[in-house]
């Protein structure tokens, strides 16, 4: 059995300018030790679906509809109690920004415990401690012990990444979730968090959820891929299906974008248009006004198409 | 119509206390501009007024009770009401005016013209207002022009800053960076460029502080410095009914206190929605 | 922090140097005390004694010249009208106007605080709402006419409270005695009304602005309770800033007590300070003001230094 299973979750914002569906009809699963990517554009609805699988949806948004099934727990039915639990502790969570995820007020140190004493009763204040020095360690920040006391303004932002990554892995959860975790940072050490992110995930066998809008980073890490558009999932299979193989315009269009390792200085291809409004979605399929293969068909949304173990919406697909 | 259409106005009309407020004070503003029509006496015409009718209580003739001079309280009260809203509105305008222009220059042109102008303001705003204006009324004695340039000489430091920092965080964009390259003149990109661009943040700031300024008239008022009884605004009629309250005369002060409250509440009602719709961050 | 302290202290000594050559010169313009001091049928040559006697024959330059030679000598001249040093009068009803500024300061605080924490965590809920709506009429009432209502309610109607005066003193205060704390009570719920309905209004902001952030977020991500959230995380970032607001709002209550004392007839510096402005008794007015502007600056100095113990961020 999957470790997370995802159904047709649907987590609507209710605005004064009418209903935004961030997140339409998704389905995906991640099984231990997975590595699962979901790519699209900025607004597809990628960290909506992360804070969904928490339950971290802030009025005037509401998961709708769906099922998150979770080592034999369906989330959406938890209390917020019992989410509570669960939270930092068998699922956690990487946001995109690092200089922002940080309480400014309260030292590295409290933040980590925190996540330690809230969990674990009965493990002392002292054992909590040593506990954040080590993962601060095995996440490769210098000085460990001293950052402890500090507070976040006087990290740079690649030393916070670290520290957010060290608070998630702190209670060696099932499922860690990392929204964009390299996004805010410099390009060099991009590079080496996200090597130590799959290092980590390894290590501690978590199952790891990599939402990017970058799809030369999902190619490199990931088991399976997930692309997301408008709010919709348009394609869901294996990394290699997905970028050797793509089906649905879009994702063709996606790994047009990456650069060709024998023609470097080929200048970079852009898919033409940009996504449509949630609020003002087009009628049949979203990626209509964009997508070179679209006819009359495509005036109706396509249906879920399963070839080869993977799943596809497109009219054109065969 | 476009005004209706305006989002921003169609969002003000669904909180239901705004819309009362706005309904209360325009209304109240109906009553103080035709005050002759809405009353039965004028309480400046002292031909008008007999002392054989003073402190009568509430009752047919005079709704809410008169004062020693046998004065109408209901009619000096709509009198009244026009002389604060009066003050409110006219030191509001003159203190945008005044604030507004020095804070474009000083955020325009910086240097040492935005030095002298914030290091008054700055001097200014390390007193509160009250103190000032107490003084300036004490030794220059009442009267309502007098009153408005008071609180005026107070109030135009807000307005300095507020336009000064949105010229500030203004001038960095790009617009007046490419007027700029258009080849505008300075004072084309302030008030073609600029100026519209500052109205929002200014319109709010001061409808709030046309409630404070109201309430710092009668406050002044109150204290004996502000506008005389012969000319009573409601703060005056307040004071005035205020010497009489121990002897149990209190709908002389009574009344015109609800409807100073009446108003500034309707105005505040008014100014927080507005608030709340210009900090879209705090929307729910 | 040596150099930052001397840096303020200088600016201070500045700003006080220019209030005190701007109201010195006011209140040599605005007219001659003697008229009022002395009685209607003085003769001329009463005038020209006592106008000598205070120094005021002078011209501005020589007044205020003695003025700065006076005040190098930690002097601010004697009362026009009490003839004692204008610094004496100031301080000796100074304790009862801060008496009731800081109780004022405090009851606001502790009601403010907690309202403004309560209205922001559900802002639709009908108790939010009607406690916003009771801060607006907060701010939006003037204090005098709280006053007036007060005294309306509990002394003439009810005869609880005593209306004026200051009752039984113990050493510096009246919270001490019953009999004072029954004097108290009204003008410190004046004085207090503005200031707890202001506070409350900026704590709730602070803290909705506050649960948006990202920390926030991640603190319920991390599995924070939410009370530890709301209460901890979210309201030791939002109570930071309030220390500036509460530091400016004190020199606004100190204002305010002129209103207070003249309608509880209270024996403070605001009452003196109204009837020495009428009787264009410089030395006092002088001085009450430069005691004033020297308390802001006192508090403006404690809340950066206090910044700088609960503010991580601010080092100076
Ligand atoms: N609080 C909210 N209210 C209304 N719409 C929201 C809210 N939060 C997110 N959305 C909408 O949901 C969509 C998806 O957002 P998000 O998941 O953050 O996108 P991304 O894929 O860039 O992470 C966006 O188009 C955004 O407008
Ligand atoms: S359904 Fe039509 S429009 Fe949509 S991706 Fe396929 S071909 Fe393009
Ligand atoms: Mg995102």
């Amino acid at each position: 059995m999957a470790l997370l299973e995802v159904k047709n979750l649907k987590t609507h914002f209710f605005t004064r300018n009418g209903v935004v569906k961030s997140v339409d009809g998704s389905s995906f699963s991640i099984e231990k030790g997975e590595i699962l990517g979901i790519v699209g554009e900025s607004g597809a609805g990628k960290s909506i679906t992360g804070f969904s699988i928490l339950g971290l949806i802030d009025s005037p948004g509401r998961i709708v509809e769906g099922e998150i099934n979770f080592d034999g727990k369906d989330l959406i039915k938890l209390s917020e109690n019992e989410l509570q639990k669960i939270r930092g502790d068998e699922i956690s969570m990487i946001f995109q920004d690092p200089q922002t995820s940080l309480n400014p007020v309260i030292t590295i140190g409290e933040q980590m415990m925190e996540a330690i004493l809230y969990h674990k009763k009965g493990v002392s204040k002292k054992a909590a401690y040593e506990a954040c020095v080590e993962i601060l360690k095995t996440v490769g920040l210098p000085a460990a012990r001293k950052r402890m006391k500090s507070y976040p303004h006087q990290l740079s932002g690649g030393m916070k990444q670290r520290v957010v990554i060290a608070m998630a892995l702190l209670n060696n959860p099932k499922l860690l979730i990392a929204d964009e975790p390299t996004t805010a940072l410099d390009v060099t050490i991009q590079a080496q968090i996200l090597y130590l992110m799959k290092k980590l995930s390894q290590e501690f066998h978590s199952a790891l959820i990599l939402i990017t809008h970058d799809i030369a980073v999902v190619s490199q890490l990931c088991d399976k891929i997930a692309v997301m558009y408008a709010g919709r999932i348009v394609e869901y299979g294996s990394k290699e299906d997905i970028i050797f193989n793509p089906l649905h315009p879009y994702t063709k269009g996606l790994i047009e974008c990456l650069p060709k390792l024998n023609d470097e200085k080929k200048r970079l291809y852009q898919i033409p248009g940009i996504m449509p409004s949630l609020l003002g979605l087009p009628q049949g399929c979203y990626f209509k006004n964009r997508c070179e293969f679209s006819d009359d068909e495509c005036d109706t949304y396509p249906l879920q198409q399963e070839i080869n173990g993977r799943i596809v919406f497109c009219h054109k697909v065969k | 119509m476009k005004f209706f259409k305006n989002e921003l106005v169609v969002e003000f009309f669904e909180d239901k206390l705004a819309v009362g407020g706005l309904i209360i004070f325009i209304f109240l503003c109906i009553l103080a501009l035709f005050p002759s029509l809405f009353s039965y006496q004028n309480p400046y015409d002292l031909t008008q007024l007999f002392l054989e009718n003073s402190f009568q209580p509430p009752n047919h003739t005079f709704w809410l009770g008169t004062d020693e001079q046998g004065r109408d309280i209901y009619s000096a009260m709509v009198y009244g009401l026009r002389i604060s809203l009066y003050v409110g509105l006219a030191s509001t305008v003159l203190s945008v005016v005044i604030g507004y222009t020095l804070g474009l220059i000083s955020g325009y042109y910086g240097g040492w013209v935005d030095t002298i102008i914030m290091r008054i303001a700055d001097i200014q705003l390390s007193f509160p207002a009250i103190l000032i204006a107490l003084i300036i009324m004490a030794l220059w004695g009442e009267g309502i022009g007098k009153i408005v340039i008071a609180i005026t000489i107070v109030n135009w430091v807000y307005y300095a800053r507020t336009a000064r920092g949105v010229v500030l965080s203004e001038k960095e964009k790009d617009y007046s960076q490419s007027a700029k390259a258009l080849g505008m003149s300075n004072l084309g990109i302030i008030f073609g460029e600029i100026l519209p661009n500052t109205t929002a943040p200014i319109i709010v700031i001061a409808t709030v502080r046309i409630a404070n300024a109201i309430i710092l008239e009668a406050t002044l008022s109150f204290l004996g410095l502000g506008v005389p009884i012969t000319e009573p605004s409601l703060g005056s009629l307040i004071a005035n009914g205020y010497q009489v309250l121990f002897s149990g005369y209190w709908w002389a002060s009574v009344f015109p206190g609800v409807l100073l409250m009446v108003l500034i509440i309707s105005i505040n009602l008014i100014g927080d929605r507005m608030r709340d719709i210009m900090n879209p961050r705090l929307k729910r | 922090m040596l150099k930052y302290i001397l840096n303020r202290l200088f600016h201070s000594v500045i700003v006080m140097f220019v209030i005190s050559f701007i109201v010195f010169f006011i209140m040599f313009k605005a007219g001659d005390p003697v008229q009022l001091l002395l009685p209607p049928d003085a003769t001329q040559q009463d005038v020209i004694e006592m106008r000598h006697a205070l120094g005021i024959d002078q011209s501005f330059i020589k007044q205020y010249e003695a003025f700065l030679k006076n005040v190098a000598k930690g002097n601010l001249g004697n009362s026009f009208v009490y003839g004692q040093p204008a610094l004496d009068v100031v301080f000796e009803r100074l304790p009862a106007t801060l008496e009731l500024s800081v109780l004022a300061m405090i009851f606001s605080i502790i009601f403010g605080v907690p309202l403004g924490i309560i209205a922001s965590i559900k802002p639709k809920a009908w108790y939010s709402k009607a406690i916003m709506f009771l801060s607006l009429s907060g701010i939006s009432v003037p204090v005098f006419w709280t006053g007036m209502v007060l005294v309306l309610i509990f002394s003439v109607l009810l005869g609880w409270l005593p209306s004026s005066g200051r009752g039984e003193v113990y050493l510096f205060t009246s919270a001490f005695t019953w009999d004072g704390i029954k004097h108290l009570i009204m003008p410190v719920l004046t004085l207090s009304f503005f200031q707890l309905a202001l506070i409350l209004r900026l704590t709730r902001t602070g803290m909705m602005e506050v649960m948006m952030q990202d920390y926030i977020k991640l603190a319920t991500a991390k599995g924070v309770p939410r009370r530890v959230v709301v209460y901890y995380h979210a309201l030791k970032n939002s109570l930071i800033p309030l220390i500036t607001v509460i530091g400016i709002q004190f020199g606004q209550l100190v204002a305010f007590t002129i209103v207070t004392e003249t309608i509880f007839a209270w024996p403070g510096t605001g009452k003196l300070i109204i009837d020495s402005i009428q009787n264009l008794d410089r030395p006092i007015v002088v001085a009450y003001l430069l005691v004033i502007s020297f308390i802001f600056v006192a508090i403006n100095f404690i809340v950066d230094i206090l910044y700088t113990f609960v503010d991580p961020r601010v080092r100076v």
